[in-house]
C-alpha cells in the first residue's frame, strides 16, 4: 500500500513561487557583470562579404566584440553543423553575426548599431520541398564532412540532414493487393500541413558566463539539461568537463525550447576575453520568437488501405517532409521519432514510412513538447476520421478495431506489453458523450460538433541514456535528494521526493531536493522526452533503496535482529515481530556508535544509477527494433466546439483527455500537466503560427502571435487517466508531460469537421479560414 | 541619461532614489531594489508577468516610466504574506489548487487576482476570466487558476457569486 506515491502532495516549490522568492537566472546579479547583445542577420540566406567592428570596439564601455571567425569550430548535439556566430554565410533571418560585451545593455546595443556588415544575398529556401528539389542551392555544401551521431543519415550533397525509413511487412504489395480487390479494400490518400510554432515560455532565454583565470568556466543558464549543455559547450570550446560548470536554477518554462544550447555559446567566448567578469545575455521577447529554436513545420502525406467489411487497416504509407530550418539542432532526432511513431497508436501489418529532415532558410527547428508527435498526429488522427467516413464507419469503432493493445505490434515490430489506449479512448468517448447529440448551440447562427482523437509518444533518446541520484540523510533524520532531473514546471521535484519518501517511509516534508549543478548534482542525460519521472525516478528509487539497505545493515547490529525482520516507518526502524524493539533512523545518520566509543558505517548516503534497460538501436534499412524506446504513453482526447458561422470564431466548449501514465505519482499534478498539454494543443490548432516570408519572421510579439489566454479555457475541461503499470517504471510510472499534448489538436479539428463539414488540413484553424471554408461550402452546395 | 529624484513606497517601505529617465518602474524595483518577484516577460505590456498594484490600481510595471514613480505606493508579490510568513488567501489557494507550474507568471497572476478580489469580492467565472486575461501562462490549462481565485474569494469574502 503506497503512502506517498499516488498521493497529491502539494508542490514542494509552491511557497517560493507564490511569494516571488524563487530565483530565476534573470533575478540574479553578479558584481562587475557585463551585458551582451548581438548583431543579427537581416537576410535569411546571404554571404558575409565583410564585417567592420572598429567603431564598436572604440565605443567607451565596450569590453569585447567578436565575430564567427573567432571560434570557427562547429557544434551540435547530433550533427555538428552549427556555429554560434555565423561563419562566412548567414543561413536564417536573425542569425547572430557579431556579439558585444559592454558595461550596460544600452552600450552593448549602441555598439551593435556601429557594426557594419556587408552581405551578398543568396537564394532562399522556403520549405522542405524546395530544399529537396534537384537544383536546390545547398545550405550546407560541406554536409558530408560534418561529424554526426551514427544513427542519423545525412545525404551528401543534398539539403537532407536525415532520412528515416520504416519498412514493416510489404506495403507496396499490400497496396497492390488492395487495388486488385476493390470490393474488399479501400485506398485513400490525404495531405496535411503543420506550420512553425514557437514555445513562448514566459521566461525568455537568459544566461550568464564567467571565465576565471584558472580556466574554470561557469555558466548560469535557464536550461533544461545542464549536463547535455555542458557536453556540447565543452566540445565546442575545448574546455574539459571538470572545468566547465553549468548551473540551472528555477526555469520559467521550457517545453523543449531550453533543452539545447542557445546563447551560452555566444557569451562563453565573450567571457573568455573579459578577465573573469561575468557576461549576461537575455533574449528580448522578439528574440525569443526569432532566435529560440521553434517547432519545425511538416508536410505530411498519408496513404491508407483499409478493409471495408470491418475497418481493419491493411497498410499505410507515410511521407513526412520536415522543415528543419538552417541548422538541425534536435531536428534529425524529431524526424527519427516521427518515423518510429508513424503509425500512431494503431496496428498495421504493412508500413512504409519515409521521413526527411530538410535544411531550409527558416529559423532553426528544435524540440517542442511532443517532439514531432503533435505535428504528425494532426494528420494521422484526421486521416483516420476521413477513412472512417469514406467507408461509412464510426470514428471510435475504427480506432477500437485497430488500436494498440497488449500483444499487438508497432510499426517497428515491437510487441506492446502494457497499454491502456482503448480504455482511455472509451473513457473519453463516455466523458464527452460522443454517441449523443451536442448541446443546443447558444445562438441560431452557431453550430456545434464533437470530435475525438488518439495519440502516443515514446522518449526519443539515446538507447543508453542515464540518470543518477544521491540521497544524504542528515543527523536529524531529514534528507537531501540530489539529481539533475530539472523541474521546469512539470513538478518533478515533488514527484521525485514522493518516490524517495515512499521507499524510506518518511514524510515528503523531510526532504529537500537539489538539482541543476553539474559540479554537485549527479548526472542526468537531459530533462526532455517526458523521461524524468521514469528515468530520474528510477535512479531516485534505487538511491533510496541503497540508503535503506545500508541503514538496515547497521540497524540489525544495533537491534540484534536480522534485517529481514526490520522495516521503516515514519523515521523509525522497527522489528515487525517485536515492535517495541525500534530505533530512530536518525541515530544512524553518522553510522553506528558503540559503547566503547568506536563507530562504524557512517555517514548515511544512498546512490542510485539507472540506464535504460534493453533499448536497442534500429535497423537503418527497415527501422525495425523490438525495443526502440523506453516506453509508450498513449492518450485520447475529445472536444466539443461551437462555431459562429457569421464570424468564423471557434470556441472549444468542452475538452476531455485521458492518458495512460502507468501509475500516477501525484494525481493533482498529473491532472495539471495534462490540462496544460490540452491548452497548448488548443492554442496551436486555433491560433498559433510563426508567420514566415522569405525566411523572415513577421509576428514577433504576443500581440501578433496569440497564445491561449484564460478566457479560452473551455467550460468543461477534464483530465483523466487509466493506469496500466510500466514494467520498468518506478512504481509502474511512465512519462506524461508531452503525450498530454498530442491528441488535443486533431480532436478539435475533427470536432470542427463534425460541426461544419469543413475539413482543415492545415493548422491553425483561424476564424478567417473558417469563414472562407463555410462560404466555399455554401457556394458549392448552391451549385 | 538624465535622472529624476523620486520618493515612493513599495510594500509599505519608503525609498528615495535618483532614477534614469529611460528606465521603467519594473527596472527600478527589480534592479535597484532587488525585489525580483515581478518578472519581465515581454517589456511591452502583453504578458502581465510584471503586474503590480499602484495606488490601488493594477498596472504592468514595464509600462510605467521610472520618473512617474514619485509619490506612489507600489504593491508587489513580496508584500502579500504577513510578517510571520503566513501566505495570503490567494497565495495559499494557488498552492492548494496546483495552479502554478514553472512559477514565472505566478507573481503576476497573484497580484492580478489580489487586485480583482479587492475590486470585486464576489466575481463570477466570467468576471474572473475577463479580468485575468492580461496575464499569460504557458504551463497550466488556466482552469486551476480560475478555481484558485474562486476558492480565494470564498476564503476571503465568503464566496464567488
Amino acid at each position: 500500500m503506497s503512502k506517498y506515491v499516488g498521493v497529491s502532495v502539494p508542490r514542494v516549490d509552491g511557497v517560493k513561487k507564490v511569494t516571488g522568492a524563487a530565483k530565476y537566472v534573470g533575478d540574479m546579479k553578479w558584481p562587475r557583470m557585463l551585458y551582451a547583445k548581438c548583431v543579427k542577420s537581416p537576410y535569411a540566406h546571404a554571404k558575409i562579404v565583410s564585417i567592420d567592428v572598429s567603431a564598436a570596439k572604440a565605443l567607451k564601455g565596450v569590453h569585447d566584440v567578436i565575430t564567427g571567425d573567432y571560434y570557427t569550430k562547429r557544434g551540435g548535439l547530433y550533427l555538428e553543423d552549427k556555429n554560434f556566430l555565423a561563419v562566412n554565410t548567414v543561413k536564417f533571418y536573425g542569425e547572430p553575426v557579431v556579439a558585444v560585451a559592454a558595461e550596460t545593455p544600452e552600450i552593448a546595443e549602441e555598439a551593435c548599431d556601429l557594426v557594419k556588415v556587408e552581405y551578398e544575398p543568396l537564394p532562399v529556401i522556403n520549405n522542405p520541398m524546395e530544399g529537396m528539389a534537384k537544383d536546390a542551392i545547398l545550405i550546407h555544401p560541406e554536409l558530408h564532412t560534418y561529424k554526426v551521431v551514427p544513427i542519423f543519415h545525412p545525404q551528401a550533397h543534398t539539403n537532407i540532414s536525415h532520412h528515416h525509413i520504416i519498412r514493416k511487412g510489404d506495403a507496396d504489395a499490400a497496396f497492390k493487393y488492395a487495388e486488385e480487390h476493390p470490393d474488399e479494400y479501400y485506398i485513400t490518400e490525404h495531405e496535411y500541413h503543420v506550420p512553425h510554432v514557437q514555445h513562448t515560455p514566459i521566461e525568455n532565454h537568459v544566461a550568464v558566463a564567467q571565465y576565471e583565470p584558472d580556466g574554470k568556466c561557469t555558466v548560469w543558464a535557464s536550461c533544461q539539461s545542464p549536463y547535455a549543455v555542458r557536453q556540447a559547450l565543452s566540445a565546442t570550446f575545448d574546455i574539459p568537463l571538470n572545468k566547465m560548470r553549468i548551473i540551472s536554477p528555477y526555469v520559467g518554462g521550457g517545453f523543449g525550447a531550453k533543452a539545447g544550447t542557445t546563447i551560452e555559446g555566444i557569451i562563453i567566448p565573450l567571457a573568455m576575453h573579459c578577465k573573469g567578469r561575468p557576461v549576461m545575455m537575455e533574449y528580448t521577447r522578439e528574440e525569443e520568437f526569432v532566435n529560440s529554436y521553434l517547432r519545425q513545420g511538416v508536410y505530411t502525406k498519408i496513404k491508407t488501405a483499409v478493409r471495408k467489411s470491418d475497418g481493419k487497416f491493411l497498410a499505410v504509407q507515410n511521407n513526412f517532409y520536415w522543415d528543419g530550418g538552417a541548422y538541425t539542432e534536435y531536428g534529425v532526432n524529431i524526424v527519427k521519432a516521427s518515423g518510429f511513431a508513424s503509425t500512431g497508436p494503431y496496428e498495421f501489418d504493412n508500413v512504409k514510412t519515409d521521413a526527411y529532415c530538410v535544411y531550409t532558410n527558416n529559423p532553426v527547428g528544435g524540440p517542442y513538447r511532443g517532439f514531432g508527435m503533435c505535428e504528425i498526429h494532426f494528420g494521422i488522427e484526421q486521416n483516420i476520421d476521413e477513412v472512417a467516413k469514406e467507408i461509412g464507419m464510426d470514428p471510435i469503432e475504427i480506432r477500437r478495431v485497430n488500436g494498440l493493445a497488449p500483444g499487438k505490434s508497432t510499426g517497428t515490430g515491437e510487441i506492446m506489453k502494457s497499454c491502456g489506449f482503448l480504455e482511455a479512448l472509451d473513457q473519453v468517448a463516455e466523458a464527452i458523450e460522443y454517441d449523443k447529440p451536442c448541446e443546443k448551440p447558444s445562438a441560431p447562427n452557431k453550430v456545434r460538433g464533437k470530435g475525438i482523437a488518439g495519440g502516443w509518444k515514446s522518449p526519443s533518446q539515446p538507447t543508453n541514456a542515464g540518470s543518477a541520484a544521491i540521497i544524504r540523510m542528515n543527523e536529524d533524520g531529514t534528507f537531501f535528494l540530489m539529481t539533475s532531473g530539472h523541474d521546469i514546471g512539470q513538478g518533478s521535484d515533488t514527484a521525485l521526493i514522493q518516490i524517495a519518501a515512499e521507499v524510506l517511509c518518511c514524510d515528503p516534508s523531510k526532504f529537500t531536493i537539489r538539482t541543476g549543478d553539474t559540479d554537485h548534482t549527479p548526472y542526468e542525460w537531459q530533462t526532455v522526452a517526458s523521461r524524468i519521472t521514469y528515468c530520474a525516478g528510477n535512479a531516485t528509487k534505487l538511491a533510496a533503496e541503497d540508503l535503506k539497505e545500508k541503514l538496515l545493515d547497521l540497524a540489525q547490529i544495533k537491534l540484534g535482529y536480522i534485517k529481514r525482520e526490520l522495516y521503516l516507518e515514519d523515521g523509525w526502524i522497527i522489528n515487525r515481530n517485536h515492535p517495541e524493539s525500534r530505533m530512530p533512523m536518525s541515530d544512524l545518520a553518522l553510522g553506528l556508535a558503540f559503547e566503547d566509543g568506536s563507530g562504524y558505517g557512517g555517514p548515511a548516503i544512498g546512490v542510485g544509477t539507472f540506464t535504460l534497460p534493453n533499448n536497442i538501436n534500429y535497423d537503418p534499412a527497415t527501422g525495425y527494433s523490438p525495443k526502440p524506446a523506453a516506453f509508450w504513453t498513449t492518450a485520447a482526447a475529445g472536444a466539443e466546439v461551437e462555431i459562429d458561422t457569421e464570424t468564423g470564431v471557434i470556441e472549444v466548449k468542452k475538452m476531455v483527455e485521458s492518458c495512460d501514465p502507468g501509475h500516477i505519482v501525484n494525481p493533482e499534478l498529473y491532472k495539471a500537466q495534462v490540462e496544460g498539454g490540452m491548452m497548448q494543443a488548443l492554442g496551436t490548432v486555433l491560433f498559433e503560427e510563426l508567420k514566415l516570408k522569405d525566411g523572415k519572421v513577421l509576428n514577433k510579439s504576443f500581440v501578433d502571435y496569440k497564445i491561449p489566454t484564460i478566457d479560452n479555457t473551455p467550460e468543461t475541461f477534464i483530465a483523466m487517466g487509466v493506469e496500466h503499470p510500466e514494467e520498468t517504471g518506478p512504481y509502474g510510472a511512465r512519462g506524461i508531460g508531452e503525450p498530454a499534448m498530442v491528441p488535443g489538436a486533431p480532436a478539435i479539428a475533427n470536432a470542427i469537421y463534425n460541426a461544419t463539414g469543413c475539413r482543415f488540413t492545415e493548422m491553425p484553424i483561424t476564424p478567417e479560414k473558417m469563414l472562407k471554408a463555410l462560404q466555399e461550402k455554401a457556394a458549392a452546395e448552391k451549385k | 541619461m538624465k535622472t529624476y529624484h523620486v520618493d515612493f513606497f513599495v510594500n509599505g517601505e519608503e525609498y528615495e532614489l535618483d532614477v534614469p529617465a529611460n528606465k521603467t518602474a519594473l527596472n527600478i524595483i527589480r534592479d535597484m531594489l532587488d525585489l525580483t518577484g515581478a518578472k519581465e516577460g515581454c517589456g511591452a505590456g502583453e504578458c502581465g508577468a510584471c503586474a503590480m498594484i499602484v495606488d490601488g490600481v493594477l498596472i504592468n510595471g514595464c509600462l510605467m516610466l521610472a520618473p512617474e514613480m514619485d509619490g506612489k505606493h507600489f504593491e508587489t508579490v513580496e508584500g502579500f504574506a504577513d510578517e510571520k510568513g503566513n501566505l495570503s488567501p490567494v497565495q495559499q489557494s494557488f498552492i492548494d489548487h496546483a495552479a502554478l507550474q514553472c512559477g514565472y507568471c505566478t507573481p503576476g497572476f497573484i497580484v492580478s487576482a489580489t487586485a480583482l478580489l479587492r475590486e470585486n469580492p464576489h466575481p463570477t467565472r466570467e468576471e474572473i476570466t475577463h479580468y485575468m486575461s492580461g496575464n499569460l501562462c504557458r504551463c497550466t490549462g488556466y482552469k486551476r487558476i480560475i478555481e484558485a481565485i474562486e476558492d480565494a474569494a470564498e476564503r476571503m469574502n465568503g464566496g464567488a457569486k
